[in-house]
């Protein structure tokens, strides 16, 4: 299947469609991924913080069957392959965006399939806030809400931040994943020439920018991670 | 005042229920440095947090100033917690804020405006030695330093109690000593009372006034440091005081006078005491026990000396020891 792959008419051929459909293919998958990512973190995070604060011993103690709740439906999402939950949330896209296909329709599965995600990850973060920061704060009397806001989240951010970028490269993986079932982006244009189409040169090419888009998130997340990080800066 | 009145607290464990206070009654005037010490286990951390309620006690009631934090709504005992404020064994600074963010967290919290804040926290920066830190991170700092921050953020409130929960069980000699001395002087310049939880004697003796000896839950022995030095009664007491064993030496030394001095900062490490006094006043005395550490040019623990001879003798050697400054001086009777 790889014979051809250097031949002069499809290096031409491939040209072609590059300038013809990457740009727009690129654009398309940023803004997806980073849509659906700050949408599943504004969801995701204050899940988050309940799975912390709403615990027994947590500042915020919820009751449990709430906790129950909550931990049942991020497993039930968590569970079902990302694939099968996009056909499934069909309906949910249509009454949201008006139909199933396109780029923006796309992001409504991602959500839905990120911010349980999202909210473990920022559990993870804020189980590693020291909880005897978290006693001098009550010893000073912050009330629960003080001190979700002014000592577990700010100083866990530089962990928030890594998790968040794990959160957005999974989420462009997703966001590829979609171009199987009408999806846009880079994803879409691999998926359509290289598997409808047998033009294995354009699918080599959209998956090596989808490479370095990821290396491009990670390495950007990571560097604020550790710029954010002020335990950092000592001796 | 704080009045602790029959306080009990139990916890609930695997292995069943854990007694870790059972009915402990103490005063603490205001103004005093008091101290509760005990060996780990003894129940002082779960003590002091029963007195500002990070604990909620089993039974029994903390009151201050006639007030019972206890039976206060949450936002009440919030407020109150601003006037009894807190310092840690781990400094527990807020590692991604400033130093001068840290000292406005409490203000902060009680919706102090931010310029006042800032303005309050750098007087309190100036209090507590180390002004050029206001933009540092506490991880830049020593942890002598990152206890000055936290001090002076327990102090942005303008508590009425300072609690100090082993405030000094990560730091060095040294600087344990300058912690102290500055616990010392916020006591005296702003009044503040503080209660100091610690497992080392050196602590007691160098800052405390009166002290508390908890073991097993129970307070044991309570009394002035002084008195409880000279004549520890109880055996937590006694093994505190005497650290290595130095009671067990004195139960055979029968006949011999005992005295017990106590180095609270003498300048004394230059000194051959007790050679001096031999060739002064011809007074042999042997060491039975001693527990003393030099801290620059000065020395704090306690040396426990026998004296064979009448009472004229002892009494001039207990006249000699105490014209060096910042020595005391008591003998020991009621010992064994």
């Amino acid at each position: 299947m790889f014979d051809k792959l250097f031949a002069q008419e499809t290096i031409e051929e491939t040209l072609r469609i590059v300038q013809n459909e990457f740009p727009l293919g690129i654009w398309e998958t940023v803004y997806v991924t980073i849509i659906a990512t700050a949408i599943a973190i504004a969801i995701g995070l204050p899940l988050g913080v309940l799975l912390v604060a709403g615990e027994k011993n947590g500042v915020l103690p919820l009751p449990k069957g709430v906790m129950q709740v909550l931990n049942v439906v991020i497993n039930l999402l968590r569970s079902v392959p990302f694939l099968i939950l996009m056909i499934m949330v069909f309906p949910l896209s249509r009454l949201i965006v008006g139909t199933t296909v396109g780029t923006v329709a796309s992001i409504v599965p991602l959500v839905i399939a990120s911010f349980p995600f999202v909210a473990r990850l920022v559990e993870s973060s804020l189980r590693e806030v020291n909880p005897n920061i978290i006693e001098m704060a009550q010893s000073m009397g912050a009330s629960p809400l003080q001190i979700i806001m002014k000592v577990m989240i700010p100083e866990s951010v530089p962990s928030l931040l890594s998790n968040f970028t794990i959160a957005i490269t999974t989420i462009l993986g997703y966001s590829a994943m979609s171009g199987a079932i009408g999806g846009g982006g880079l994803g879409k244009i691999a998926i359509s020439y290289g598997y409808n189409r047998y033009k294995y040169l354009v699918m080599l090419l959209a998956v090596i920018l989808l490479v370095i888009l990821v290396q491009i998130f990670q390495s950007v997340g990571t560097r604020l991670a550790v710029k954010s990080d002020k335990r950092l800066k000592g001796r | 005042m704080i009045e602790i009145r029959n306080l009990s607290k139990e916890f609930q464990t695997a292995d069943g229920t854990v007694e870790a206070l059972k009915g402990v009654n103490l005063t603490i005037q205001d103004g005093d440095i008091y101290g509760i010490i005990g060996m780990s286990g003894a129940g002082k951390s779960t003590l002091v947090r029963c007195i500002n309620m990070l604990e909620r006690p089993t039974e029994g009631q903390v009151l201050i100033d006639g007030e019972d934090i206890g039976a206060l709504p949450m936002a009440g005992l919030r407020k109150i917690r601003r006037e009894i404020t807190m310092i840690f064994q781990g400094f527990n600074l807020l590692m991604q804020r400033t130093c001068l963010k840290n000292i406005c967290f409490p203000l902060e919290l009680a919706g102090v405006s931010k310029a006042d804040a800032k303005k309050r926290a750098m007087e309190l920066l100036e209090i507590v030695g180390l002004p050029d830190k206001a933009n540092a991170y506490p991880a830049q700092l020593s942890g002598g330093q990152q206890q000055r921050i936290a001090i002076a953020r327990a102090l942005a409130t303008d508590p009425k109690v300072l609690l100090c929960d082993e405030a000094t069980s990560a730091l060095d000699p040294k600087t344990t000593h300058s912690i102290l001395e500055l616990i010392r002087d916020i006591n005296r310049r702003l009044g503040i009372s503080v209660i100091i939880i610690t497992h080392q004697m050196s602590v007691v003796e160098e800052i405390c006034s009166r002290v508390a000896i908890l073991d097993e839950g129970r307070v044991v022995e309570e009394g002035l440091v002084s008195e409880i030095f000279s004549s520890p009664k109880s055996k937590a007491a006694k093994r505190l005081v005497f650290p290595e064993g130095a009671d067990e030496i004195l139960l055979e030394t029968k006949g011999e006078r005992r005295i017990r001095v106590v180095f609270s900062g003498a300048v004394a490490s230059r000194e051959p005491l007790i050679a001096k006094m031999a060739m002064e006043e011809q007074i042999a005395a042997s060491i039975l026990g001693a527990s003393t550490r030099s801290i620059g040019d000065k020395a704090y623990g306690n040396m426990l000396l026998g004296i064979n001879g009448d009472d004229a003798t002892v009494r001039r050697a207990m006249e000699y020891l105490r014209s060096i400054p910042d020595v005391l001086v008591e003998e020991v009777t009621d010992h064994v």
